[in-house]
Order: C-alpha cells, then structure tokens, then sequence
C-alpha cells in the first residue's frame, strides 16, 4: 500500500509541544515509549504511567474525566496499545465527555518488541474510526503546523478529541524510572483531591 | 413456557447500597441477572451509567475514577471475567479499589454447556489474578454481602469480587 505521506515529525518533540500548554491538565500515558516520553517531557504529580495494562489509557481516561468534568483530561498513547483496546472508541464515543483528548502517537510500529509494524502500517485509520464512534473532534497530525492548530483544541473542553500523531520511528531510552504504580497512583490522587485523597 | 416473574428485592437492595456507599459511576456488560439494577441505576441522575463492549473496559476505567476521586462498580457475568484478566494486574500493582459484582453462570441448574468454562473458572480465574472473591447464595443476605464487599475494597484499595449465585438469579427450566 502507497503511502500519501511520509511522517517526519520526532515524538518527543510532539510530546513536548503538547505538554508544554497543559496548565491543569491531567495526563494518563499507555505503557510503553509513550510512557517514557511524557516522563521524558519532566515528570508531574499529575501525570499517571501505565507501565502495563496494555488497551487500559483511553478508558482510565474516560473513569477519570468523568470524575473530573471541570478538568482537561489528556490520554497520550501507542498507536498498539490503541488498538488492544479499540471498543473503548465506542464506549468513550457514547458517553461524550466535553473534557477528554485522546493523542495516539503512531510510528505504525510495535516498538518494544522488535519493530512489527502495526495495523496503522497497513492502512488503518485511527481517526477514522474515532469519527466514526461519534467522536466530534478528531484528526491525523502529519507535521508541526498542523500540531501547533491542534494544541489549544486538545485543551478546550469543546467535546471529546483524538488526535493521531504520524511519527517517525526514532526510539528513545527510558527517561522516566518511576515505576511503583501504588506510589504513581497516592501521588496523583493527592496532587489532585489533598487530604480528601485519604478519606 | 414462560411464567410472569414479580421483581425480585435483591436489585433494589444492592442499588440501596451502592446510594450509602456513593458510588457515582457504574459501569456494565449487560446480563439479564443484573437487569433490575441496571435499569434502577440507569434512572438515577446522580449516578453516570456506562455501558462497555468488554469487561476489561470496566477494569480500565474505575481505576481512572477511583484516580479522580469518585467510586465505580462494574456489573458483569461469569462470562466476561477472563475478559478482565490482564487488566487487573493494573489494580494490584497500583491498589486500586475495585468492586465487581458478577451474576453467576455455569452452576446450578444451567442449561447452556457453553456456560460452564467461565462459570466453573470464575473463582479460581479471579483468585489467581489477585482478586479477593466472596459469594452470596441467599437473596436475602445480597444487600449485607455487597455492603461488607464495599467496604473491604475501598478501605482496603483491593479488588474484591462478589458472586451471586445462580441459585438467587433463579432457575429456568428448559425442558419445556
């Protein structure tokens, strides 16, 4: 299969150029380099790191901007740890929440294990789908222009976004060593409830 | 044949407690066992109903609505809990809370062989991912059991899981 385009943007400079606006934002990471890079772009008590859970993100994110409604929500994943978990397109689509943006930085890769190439390689369309679920925001991010229209959208709480970052396949060193999820999780539910977070 | 069935107590007596307990998101896989509660939780404004494609959906998001402050239940079947599996390591490792409460198939009086793999396999399944499992026989006894099975999980921020036997769910007979 031809592709249209060739992807050139690096993904922690995309990482970087989202996370540097997140004001109050709450962040979930999928497992796996995502993870890394949002550590990579300095770590934040309100930052959650999946390190595992492979198909969780996007459904914590919908628990947790539920929960939240009158904060911006921001799920940062894989484009195959997207797809472990494609029904929660749907369940996300239905329920709606204004609050929640759903980013799959996609390499088209399976990065941790050998440099697969994904479903996204072979065609399928991320953001199709999403639209598709009744997403009423959603977009593929080809270069930095593009990215610098979408960075204030994913923080609008104008309705649920998915947004898929075309990367390249640069790989990166894990630059996050937190990894005790009890520890991961009293951070952020402290951070953001206080003394409530131990009621 | 198909008798009129009056609506049994023990929905009512499970959405009783999850209005004590307050909890505010409810997430399910239907299952006719979990009917009543569901639509009672369905007409409540206080409470967000979420309707899955899969049970580890559910799994997924009352760890981020425990991360955000709020309390969730997942209404399921036996059927779906080795859906769950992988994703529950996420509860152990990170100590969230999570009250699953599974209406049972596979064991008394069923009549669908195809049931019995996970009705059979729940327990074990469960336990073997870490999940503390209790379970209920009586109808009577449902709303003390999902109240003490409340309180364990988010006191304790383990997954706790309570079975409701077939038994209360009622038996079809499908002989005729």
């Amino acid at each position: 299969m031809a592709k249209k385009f060739k992807a050139t943007l690096d993904r922690r400079a995309a990482i970087n150029r989202i996370l540097e606006k997140r004001g109050d934002a709450l962040v979930v990471t999928g497992l796996g380099s995502s993870c890394y890079d949002v550590g990579a772009a300095g770590d934040h008590k309100n930052n959650f790191y999946l390190w595992g859970g492979m198909g969780a993100a996007a459904m914590m994110g919908l628990g947790l901007a539920l929960a939240q409604p009158k904060r911006q929500v921001l799920v940062i994943t894989g484009d195959g740890e997207m797809l472990m978990g494609l029904g929660a397109l749907a369940t996300i689509g239905t329920q709606g929440p204004r609050n929640l943006s759903i980013i799959v930085i996609d390499n088209e890769l399976y990065s941790e294990t050998g440099m697969q190439p994904t479903h996204t390689a072979r065609g399928v369309d991320l953001a199709g789908m999403a639209k598709a679920a009744r997403f009423p925001r959603t977009a593929t991010i080809y270069n930095d222009a593009q990215l610098k229209t979408w960075v204030p959208k994913l923080y609008a709480p104008a309705g649920s976004a998915f947004v898929a970052i075309k990367v390249n396949d640069t790989r990166y060193p894990m630059a996050i060593k937190l990894r005790d999820g009890a520890h991961i999780k009293n951070r952020f539910r402290e951070a953001l409830l206080g003394n409530a977070a131990f009621d | 044949m198909k008798s009129k069935k009056k609506p049994a107590n023990w929905p009512n007596d499970i959405y009783e407690v999850f209005k004590q307990v307050g909890i505010k998101q409810v997430a399910y896989v239907p299952d006719a066992g979990h009917t009543q509660l569901i639509n009672a939780c369905n007409a409540d404004k206080s409470m967000k109903t979420i309707s899955l494609t899969t049970e580890e959906e559910g799994v997924a998001m009352l760890a981020g609505t425990w991360l955000g402050g709020e309390k969730g239940a997942m209404l399921l079947q036996s059927s779906g809990v080795g859906n769950c599996i992988n994703l529950l390591s996420i509860m152990n490792e990170c100590r969230f809370p999570l009250l699953m409460i599974v209406t049972m198939r596979g064991e008394w009086g069923e009549f669908n062989p195809w049931q019995l793999a996970m009705g059979q396999g729940t327990p074990p399944a469960l336990q073997n991912a870490g999940v503390v499992v209790q379970r209920v026989d009586r109808a009577k006894d449902v709303g003390e059991f999902v109240s003490a099975a409340a309180q364990l999980t988010f006191n304790t921020c383990r997954p706790v899981a309570l079975l409701i036997s077939q038994r209360i769910i009622g038996f079809k007979d499908w002989s005729k």
